[in-house]
């Protein structure tokens, strides 16, 4: 990964020459829909007509609808949780972090990343309240006062998650939203008729002046200094919500750095398979190029590494601690009723990803298409084996049970796909999916004089 | 309130800085001056200093950490139940919450200092404005009238503008 300062011209791009190429390039992708873009957005509205449908008919039939039972009553929806929120981290990782320390690669894919995130904690927040059962009640996780004087138990980590997830979408959602106001000023200006109202009010008449571009810089910084430990605290509370009980195969020191490692990991994954199509549709070559597919796949291969090492890890701890429940724990996770699933992940998050130590693999678009999503699958069976496996064998071999879900849960985990494809399709096309200011940042600025770069440096 | 001015449109990044330093030299105070993204050569000419907005960021941080530790401690002590065997006030496990919200807190607060500082939303758009400045154009408008106008006019004209237009902006 190539980390060093924003120097100007750090990211050449071939094809683009001038400030407004970057506002041509990109507000294009505004005004031509395609065949492509339809084709996909009609897939996605059936799917979230699919999500819908299933989720009604277990509020009017109950949570009985679903495979939950004693002792497994935590299933499809929590790991499909766990999942959606850990897809949102990387885009914090892209946004903020890889902001602080100024990585040049982050500027074409940060804002799509970003998207990413705001949609994933949306779709991720929809679990509870699926699993819950009664939505009408899902208030009742908020902290208000009520006429019984009850508070929330502060102490237990599913109100911390409460607060990290609902922080986490709002601090997400401003952030992406500041970053986006400079750009929809600059589709404003190009823009007629209703879009240009609609454009207005959303970039709430921003024109670059000294004074605003003087506040949003420092302010843009400390917001990517809050969300960075944000964004480590949210998946390490989310871990907590199984290290703080005592059930063999969760209750361990390592989740948190495991969790968020694997985060970042199915993250970057998704920003490959979201990006890939995006770049092809709309013809962004020369804005995403093989340097960007090399850097996330990297990351990919770096975040892969450290997964990896925590099962060894947990599969070693739990042999060395000579604890006969947490033995058996982890020998049925690799050879027990849900063997299958074990295996899927190990292969899919520790095996394929070997492949990227080759360049010729990190260089080929379709290749990482295909691992990318290798990487989202074996990341949704870790949180499956990790949520089910863990439960249906606990400490008393009277209590075990096996679980097996629902067609109402998979039609809710296959449809928040399409809800969140819904979501983030709609933003291709309504807002500008490349940042367009920060990319202006990166390219040489133009100069009358031509050795004038020096003088100005020297100011 | 709008006042005279004029507003000056530059293709070139070292123009604009050259015109913002020579009016600076002539007296000239109340300069505004538009890019298409964060360009700190002319945040320099106009000699910017630290920017508030980091108060702002603290305050609000504090504020949230505060309120945090002060409702769960609060919450605890007016119902008080023993929940696995901690102290009615744990403070290691109010820690999670209490960072959330000094997160939560700090992040709101930083952009509504930007608002207030940057004065957005800003309803009244200036009136003349290039919509360039958002594509590839820098913008220079300083406010005078009657021969200040004129000297202004000069010393913008010397950087070779791509345009010069007269009237009134929002300060």
């Amino acid at each position: 990964m190539a980390v060093g300062t924003t120097e100007r011209g750090a990211l050449t791009h071939p094809d683009v020459h001038r400030l407004d190429d970057v506002n041509r390039d990109v507000l294009k992708m505004l005004t031509v829909p395609g065949k492509g873009w339809w084709m996909l957005f009609g897939m996605c509205v059936a799917g979230v007509g699919l999500f819908l449908t299933a989720w009604f008919w277990q509020i009017y039939k109950g949570i009985g609808v679903s495979g939950l039972m004693s002792p497994v009553g935590w299933g499809v929806y929590i790991t499909t949780f766990v999942f959606w929120v850990g897809i949102a981290h990387s885009g914090t990782l892209i946004s903020a972090i890889l902001f602080l320390f100024r990585a040049p690669w982050r500027q074409s894919i940060y804002r799509a990343a970003e998207a990413m995130t705001v949609f994933a904690v949306m779709t991720a927040g929809l679990f509870p309240l699926i699993h819950v059962g009664r939505v009408w009640h899902a208030y009742w996780l908020i902290p208000y006062p009520n006429s019984r004087f009850l508070w929330p138990n502060f102490k237990s980590p599913l109100v911390w998650d409460v607060f990290a997830v609902t922080t986490y979408f709002t601090v997400s959602a401003v952030f992406f939203y500041l970053g986006t106001i400079p750009d929809v000023a600059a589709a404003r200006d190009r823009a007629t008729g209703l879009r240009r109202k609609l454009y207005s009010v959303i970039s709430l008449g921003w024109q670059g002046t000294d004074r605003q571009w003087h506040h949003f810089g420092k302010a843009y910084i400390f917001l990517a200094a809050l969300a960075t430990p944000l964004v480590l605290s949210v998946h390490s509370v989310v871990s907590w919500d199984f290290a703080m009980s005592i059930v063999p195969g969760w209750h361990a020191t390592i989740f948190a750095p495991y969790f968020v490692a694997g985060a970042i990991f199915s993250g970057v994954a998704m920003v490959i398979t979201l990006v890939v199509p995006l770049r092809k549709i709309f013809g962004l070559e020369a804005y995403l190029t093989t340097k960007h597919f090399d850097a996330m796949a990297k990351l990919c291969l770096f975040t892969s590494l450290i997964v990896f090492y925590a099962y060894l890890s947990e599969f070693f701890l739990a042999w060395y601690s000579g604890e006969d429940p947490e033995r058996h724990a982890f020998w049925n996770r690799l050879f027990g009723t849900y063997w299958w699933a074990t295996w899927t992940m190990l292969v899919c998050n520790g095996f394929v990803p070997v492949m990227l130590w080759f360049k010729r693999v990190r260089h080929s678009i379709p290749a990482l298409f295909v691992i990318s999503i290798f990487i989202n699958i074996g990341m949704w069976f870790e949180r499956y084996v990790i949520v089910v496996t863990s439960l249906h064998n606990e400490y008393e071999p009277f209590a075990w049970g096996v679980y097996r879900p629902s067609i109402v849960e998979m039609s809710i985990m296959v449809g928040s796909f399409f809800w969140f494809g819904f979501w983030f399709l709609l933003f291709t096309r309504l807002l500008p999916p490349i940042a367009i200011q920060e990319l202006k940042e990166v390219l040489p600025p133009p100069m009358r004089k031509k050795k004038s770069s020096e003088a100005a440096e020297a100011h | 309130m709008s006042a005279q001015g004029i507003l000056a449109s530059y293709e070139y990044l070292d123009s604009t800085v050259d015109a913002i330093e020579n009016l600076k030299k002539a007296g000239f105070d109340d300069i505004k001056a538009y890019a298409p993204y964060p360009e700190h050569h002319i945040e320099h000419a106009l000699g910017y200093g630290q920017s508030p907005v980091r108060v702002w960021t603290l305050v609000g941080a504090l504020t949230g950490t505060s309120t945090a530790f002060a409702f769960t401690s609060w919450t605890s002590v007016e119902w008080p139940l023993v929940v696995g065997g901690k102290p009615i006030i744990s403070i290691p496990a109010f820690i999670p919450i209490v960072f959330e919200m000094s997160v939560l807190f700090g992040a709101l607060a930083t952009v509504i200092g930007l608002f207030v500082l940057s004065k957005l939303p800003n309803v009244k758009p200036a009136v003349v404005y290039d919509p360039e400045f958002t594509a590839g154009r820098y913008g220079v408008y300083v406010e005078a009238d009657g021969s200040r106008l004129e000297e202004a006019r000069k010393i913008m004209n010397a950087e070779e503008p791509i345009e010069l237009r007269e009237g009134a902006a929002d300060a």
